[in-house]
């Protein structure tokens, strides 16, 4: 078991400890009103499993993509150092530059307005 | 026997707990801070200067009765605040301070990647409430999280091109002439922006915007789990000043004098922390098209041009760091 799933267990252990001393400390006690779901002191109106908007859906996507591309370009501090750097430097640039003409179509047709 | 138990429970423990007394001590000194900006005193009662209200509210948040809403979904809802708790305490074991309790070659690749795990909570939490403001208060904070979180990748990627490598320690080896900021300010500036953003913290801190959603994805937590959200933001905000000094800010390893080196990273790193306070005192919160608008239109067309220079200009002016 090395040193890193030794400390992730001890990071968990820690909180797993807090969560039962506040599930087990304090006096429960309770009742109707405090076990519903909070709205302003009304009862809520309508169930709370809403559609959301199509916008954070896009929104998600758009990250996906982004990130996607990041991993390809995480090798660049190695690759940069290969005896053609030429290439590593065009294929790179293929990339962003890929991504950027993505990234203003995106902008252009208004997927990024009230992106909110 | 004993280098087992040093190892793997002595360090992390001696690690996390003064990472828990830090975060406790930095809620005392954000409204201390906050308050002698607004020409007020902060907490000056509960012990001298203060001192002691960390521990007052540590135990009345252990001893209210924490709430289990009848209609959430249970099991998601007790272990969102776990996870988010967890991953800000695991993100510290690769830090070097000169030497990190876990030396792991990929140090910041394995921090980024965990750090984007902390939208599952956020998610989980907003989801798992069952109530309307919860959700539409997680779904804008994912939303804020992963949008900054693309602009924090690429940043991290510029300088570490210039740096040689996923290694924070090479990070001390190529601060030895001077800060990594001096070169690449603008990457600096926006990295800064972003850890706020990151970290929901004003002026970014829609999510918990009190007026606009009573406290967006925990409004329905109390207590207990409420004190470990908030426990892991601020340990994410000390984590995020961390690794701003460790890139940008460096100090580097004397030999006969590590804990030269530690006092000069906190030291710094408590002055960057600073900097967050005096900027949640100075400045009205973002709407939340404008926080979309500067990531999307203003950051990202920017470090994506970032990248191709700091790829461009190492190669062609024979500048690339030395391959280790």
């Amino acid at each position: 078991m090395n040193l890193i799933i030794a400390f992730m267990l001890m990071t968990t252990l820690i909180p797993m400890a807090l969560m039962l001393i506040s599930f087990t400390l304090p006096m429960m006690t309770p009742d109707y009103e405090k076990l519903s779901p909070y709205e302003c002191g009304f009862d809520p109106l309508g169930s709370a499993r809403l559609p959301f908007s199509i916008r954070f859906f896009l929104l998600a996507i758009l990250f996906l993509l982004f990130d996607l591309v990041i991993a390809l370009l995480l090798p660049l501090p190695w690759s940069s150092q290969l005896p053609l750097a030429n290439h590593t430097f065009f294929l790179a640039s293929t990339i962003l530059i890929l991504l950027t003409l993505g990234l203003i179509y995106e902008w252009q047709q208004g997927g990024l307005e009230w992106a909110e | 026997m004993l280098p087992t138990i040093m190892n793997y429970i002595i360090n992390p423990l001696a690690l996390i707990i003064p990472i828990l007394l830090a975060v406790a001590l930095l809620t005392l000194l954000e409204r201390k801070i906050i308050a002698y900006m607004q020409l007020r005193k902060g907490p000056n009662i509960v012990g001298p200067y203060g001192l002691l209200q960390p521990i007052a509210d540590g135990l009345k948040l252990f001893v209210k009765e924490p709430i289990l809403p009848s209609t959430s979904s249970q099991i998601l809802f007790i272990l969102s605040p776990m996870l988010a708790l967890t991953l800000a305490l695991t993100l510290w074991a690769p830090l070097p301070l000169p030497s990190p309790a876990a030396d792991l070659n990929l140090n910041i690749l394995f921090i980024l990647a965990l750090s984007s795990l902390t939208v599952y909570s956020l998610l989980g939490s907003g989801w798992a409430s069952n109530s309307k403001y919860a959700l539409i208060g997680a779904l804008r904070a994912v939303a804020q999280t992963i949008s900054y979180e693309v602009t924090l990748g690429l940043l991290l990627l510029c300088i570490i091109i210039l740096s040689g490598g996923f290694n924070l320690e090479t990070f001390n080896v190529t601060q030895e002439n001077m800060w990594l900021i001096l070169p690449s300010w603008p990457l600096a500036a926006m990295w800064y922006v972003s850890t706020l953003a990151e970290t929901n913290r004003s002026p970014f801190d829609l999510t918990e915007g009190e007026s606009e959603l009573v406290s967006g994805f925990n409004v329905e937590y109390a207590g207990g789990p409420f004190a470990l959200f908030f426990l892991a933001e601020y340990a994410n905000i000390l984590l995020m000043n961390t690794l701003s000094v460790i890139l940008f800010l460096g100090s580097s390893n004397t030999l006969f004098s590590p804990e030269l080196m530690t006092t000069n990273l906190m030291t710094k790193t408590a002055l960057l922390s600073i900097l967050f306070l005096w900027v949640r005192a100075s400045y009205p919160r973002f709407r939340y098209d404008q926080l979309m608008h500067l990531t999307w239109k203003s950051f990202l067309p920017l470090t994506l041009a970032m990248v191709i220079w700091h790829l461009a200009l190492p190669i062609a002016l024979t500048g690339l760091p030395p391959q280790l």
